[in-house]
């Protein structure tokens, strides 16, 4: 018998590459965060062999929480296959061994960047969204100090105010990705730069949603069945993007979030961004045994949920 | 309490109003306000009394302490001590001095308007003079596009601001048109009390008589208590009943307009009238 029998055998990194300290740390903010829906609990972001700003909040919390039993499936604005999708979730899988997948249905984590999937998400599954800016009221006020303080007293008149000048300026909201949302009736919420078709997903939605920003060392939660308002004035509404007369090239399926491809000819072609989603419609296209959970929205561009959009 | 004035032929006594300072309370009253910059004493022990239609003015030198006495007012300044009571049934009996900030935001919303010197202390020069106003109407909660949108022309058409102009900047507009803003904001939500911070210095004697009529005329058509800071006996003559004359923290001569600024008493009056002259 040799020493190096007797020794533990060599890991380069702990299980999840954050240390048992950074984990049980990342943790207790993501409770907090839960507990207190909206609210930005700031956090100890670590270093990671990824740059700030690649998604290093978002893959914080998803190795924070992933155990060996978990299914991962990481999305860049909607596809699985970015570099960015498949950086991370190679890295993810190598550091916990866990099992990767593109379906939405199977998955039990979904780190995303920029999109919600289409089909959706159920109770026990977790949403991660990567944010490159947590901070809603930035555009109004620029002075974080001064915007922790409207945060506390719920003081988001100058919000209404910026709506105003938008509808008087150019007659409807501008805003388009990163929608202002009101959680739970109390804390704006800046939902990542996701497009205002996804945000009403976040509304009394079954699963978790944990939005971290690493370089900004925040995170913010929005728990299962929590409200999440965007804001809007009672007699002009938020409304999502129009996806009428919009055709998947690939599938020939409508009203879904597209991606515009811009052709040499001066006409534009769409594809449905959610490649998972699009990957399903093909192999069902083919004949293949493929199962295509209920989406968001249904093929006449209603949301499934009823009086969310108005 | 009603006295019999006479009794007539028939035999039946007459009864008359009694005079309305004797009957109204004050709206606004303040005793043994003091403000304190570190070792420099900015306000010492300013008592004052608004009623309800009444403008109080308050005149002296600069650095008498009578901006700081309006900011106090507006619950923008913490006092270092003193009572300040507002005659409105949900702040009955309460020092406001004392208010937590939430309400003390409620309170500045909805009972106080105020109109400063420098239009950008009290506007955000980049947004539209329509949302300006709306703004004020949207922190007390409005959240109606239209009623947003009606209530800033009404209070903008109130302070005779020229309409065409409604989704202009301030930025674009000029010092009176500026100062017109600042007041349809300050009345937009039917305050009880209106500060006026110098809200003429800095324009033109034929813009500035504009403003003042407008200003007369908005005391005449809604009761509201005003409390005008200036050093401009001028404007104070036009505008006020009543008139506090401070220097160094202090009031050192009060009574009515007329008394004041015609029959001064106290050396220091006397100096700032003649030099008036």
């Amino acid at each position: 018998m040799t020493l190096a029998d007797l020794a533990h055998p060599r890991q380069d990194y702990s299980y999840g590459f954050l240390d048992a300290f950074a984990r049980r740390e990342l943790r207790r903010r993501i409770l907090k965060a839960i507990a207190i829906p909206g609210y930005q609990v700031p956090y100890a972001s670590r270093e990671l062999p990824i740059a700030r700003g690649w998604g290093t909040g978002g893959l914080q919390a998803t190795l924070s929480v992933v155990g060996p039993q978990d299914v991962v499936k990481v999305i860049d604005q909607g596809a699985d296959d970015s570099v960015n999708a498949a950086n991370l979730r190679r890295f993810i899988a190598r550091m916990t061994g866990v099992e990767t997948t593109t379906d939405t249905t199977k998955a039990t984590i979904i780190q995303s960047r920029h999109r919600i999937p289409e089909e959706r998400m159920d109770k026990g599954q977790l949403l991660v969204l990567q944010v490159p800016d947590p901070e809603p009221l930035r555009h109004v006020q620029p002075d974080s100090s001064q915007a922790r303080e409207m945060h506390a007293d719920a003081d988001y008149a100058q919000m209404w105010l910026s709506l105003y000048e938008q509808l008087v300026r150019f007659g409807r909201f501008m805003q388009g990705a990163s929608y202002p949302v009101i959680v739970n009736g109390r804390y704006l919420m800046s939902p990542s730069p996701i497009p205002r078709w996804d945000t009403p997903a976040l509304h009394q939605s079954a699963h978790l949603t944990i939005l971290s920003a690493g370089r900004e060392k925040r995170l913010y939660a929005v728990p299962p069945y929590t409200d999440v308002r965007p804001i809007e004035f009672s007699d002009v509404f938020f409304q999502v993007e129009d996806q009428a007369g919009r055709v998947c090239t690939l599938t020939g399926a409508g009203q879904k979030y597209m991606d515009e491809l811009p052709q040499p000819s001066g006409e534009s072609r769409f594809r449905i961004s959610d490649t998972g989603y699009v990957e399903k419609l093909l192999k069902m296209a083919q004949g293949e045994s493929t199962k295509i959970g209920p989406t968001y929205y249904d093929d006449a561009g209603q949301f499934w949920m009823p009086g969310v959009i108005k | 309490m009603l006295r019999p004035y006479g009794i007539r032929y028939d035999m039946t006594p007459t009864y008359f109003d009694p005079p309305r300072l004797t009957a109204d309370r004050p709206l606004l009253t303040a005793w043994g306000l003091r403000k304190t910059y570190g070792r420099v004493t900015a306000v010492s022990g300013v008592d004052l009394e608004v009623y309800p239609g009444e403008t109080l003015g308050i005149v002296g030198e600069s650095g008498s302490g009578k901006s700081t006495v309006l900011r106090m007012l507006n619950l923008e300044e913490p006092a270092n001590a003193g009572d300040y009571r507002l005659n409105l049934a949900a702040y009955a009996g309460e020092n406001l001095l004392g208010l937590d900030r939430y309400r003390r935001r409620e309170l500045r919303v909805t009972q106080i308007g105020i109109v400063y010197q420098q239009p950008h202390m009290g506007l955000r020069m980049r947004v539209s003079s329509g949302g300006n106003v709306a703004e004020r109407l949207i922190m007390a909660g409005e959240r109606s596009f239209a009623t947003l949108r009606t209530a800033a022309r009404d209070s903008l058409a109130e302070s005779e601001f020229p309409l065409d102009r409604l989704d202009d900047p301030p930025r674009l507009l000029s010092g009176g048109m500026q100062q017109r803003v600042q007041l349809a904001k300050a009345i937009a939500m039917r305050p009880a009390l209106l500060l006026l911070d110098e809200p003429t210095t800095g324009l033109d004697v034929s813009i500035q008589a504009l403003v003042l009529d407008t200003l007369l005329r908005l005391r005449r058509e809604r009761r509201i208590a005003t409390v005008v800071v200036s050093h401009d006996l001028g404007v104070i003559r036009t505008l006020a009943d009543r008139v506090l004359v401070m220097r160094g923290g202090q009031v050192v001569e009060h009574g009515l307009a007329d008394q004041v600024l015609d029959d001064p008493q106290h050396p220091y009056t006397q100096q700032l009238v003649h030099a008036k002259l």
